[in-house]
């Protein structure tokens, strides 16, 4: 049978994975922001599972509030990369430092 | 029996895709991986009985965020070969990072296995109705007790909203417009700005 173990397990795998996407693709910014959805959703997962277990409705109102905060820092994301990209030509984050003191 | 298929099934392609999304060569192949994880975990929470936030799931990240992403990475015109330069130099750094991760977790959980941690108890108070459907449990809940919560929530959209459009937002030089009045930049002029003396020597001539 199927517990809740299972679901925390996916859910740290993913999280995980997440991660490590961030740490591997330093210079993709937009692979950054999909490694940020990633771990979101491996929290959502998890909120999911033990709402679910625990019989307690809380954990899938506070994932849906965890995917509204997810969808705007998507479109804010994109739309500061569309502004960086539109003034500098190229994505590369590695060396981000124009706005040094 | 189908539960356990189910749920294995849906567990692997999510990580499979997961880690697809993160090794992809093509930003485009990372969107689409993303998408089927999304997918799949949408299975997972329907199999708990989560229908409303699996459905949830499914239209606000397949339909909305995936779409935008790929937008965007079909917009710009990106070398991708230039980005993926350090990819191996980060690879033994971000293995590093995420084996101390996943051990500190599964230490988490083999802690529970073992009977360490508990559960908690929930209050009751949002338990699920068991004649109602999922959706009206969760609509019931959301109306009475998180009502402003859910209020905050569409304020941070709104926020969100006016936040990209404002970023992304570009003035044109229509040509249409080409002798249309600025008040700001009139009233911003100054006169030393605009002129200046000079005295030039007899029969020489003034510089520009």
């Amino acid at each position: 049978m199927i517990g809740i173990e299972h679901y925390v397990v996916v859910s740290a795998v993913l999280f995980v994975l997440g991660v490590l996407g961030i740490f591997l693709n330093r210079k993709n910014i937009i692979v950054i922001l999909m490694a940020i959805e990633l771990i979101l959703l491996a929290v959502n997962i998890n909120l999911v599972a033990f709402s679910a277990f625990l019989g307690d409705l809380t954990g899938q109102i506070f994932a849906m509030f965890v995917l509204t905060v997810a969808a705007g820092e998507a479109a804010i994301g994109l739309a500061i990369l569309v502004v960086y990209f539109r003034g500098r030509g190229t994505i590369a984050v590695d060396d981000v430092n124009r706005m040094k003191g | 029996m189908i539960q356990t298929f189910a749920f294995y099934l849906f567990a692997i392609f999510v990580i499979a895709s997961g880690t697809l999304t993160i090794m992809a060569r093509n930003p485009v192949h990372s969107v689409l991986w993303l998408i089927v994880s999304f997918f799949n975990a949408a299975g997972l929470m329907v199999l708990v009985g989560a229908e409303f936030i699996a459905m949830l799931l499914v239209i606000v990240y397949v339909g909305a965020v995936a779409v935008l992403f790929l937008f965007v990475v079909m917009m710009l015109n990106i070398d991708f070969a230039e980005l993926r330069a350090g990819f191996m130099k980060n690879f033994p750094l971000g293995i590093a990072i995420a084996l101390v991760l996943a051990m500190e977790l599964i230490l988490g959980i083999g802690a529970y296995r073992a009977g360490a941690l508990e559960l908690g108890t929930p209050s009751g108070r949002a338990a699920p109705m068991v004649d109602k459907s999922n959706i009206e449990n969760v609509g019931a809940l959301l109306y009475s007790d998180y009502l402003f919560l859910f209020e905050a929530a569409g304020l941070v959209l709104l926020v969100a909203m006016i936040g990209a459009i404002v970023l992304t937002h570009r003035e044109r030089a229509m040509p249409a417009h080409r002798g249309h009045q600025d008040i700001a930049k009139q009233i911003r002029r100054r006169p030393q700005d605009a002129t200046n003396n000079a005295q030039p020597e007899v029969g020489k001539g003034v510089e520009l």
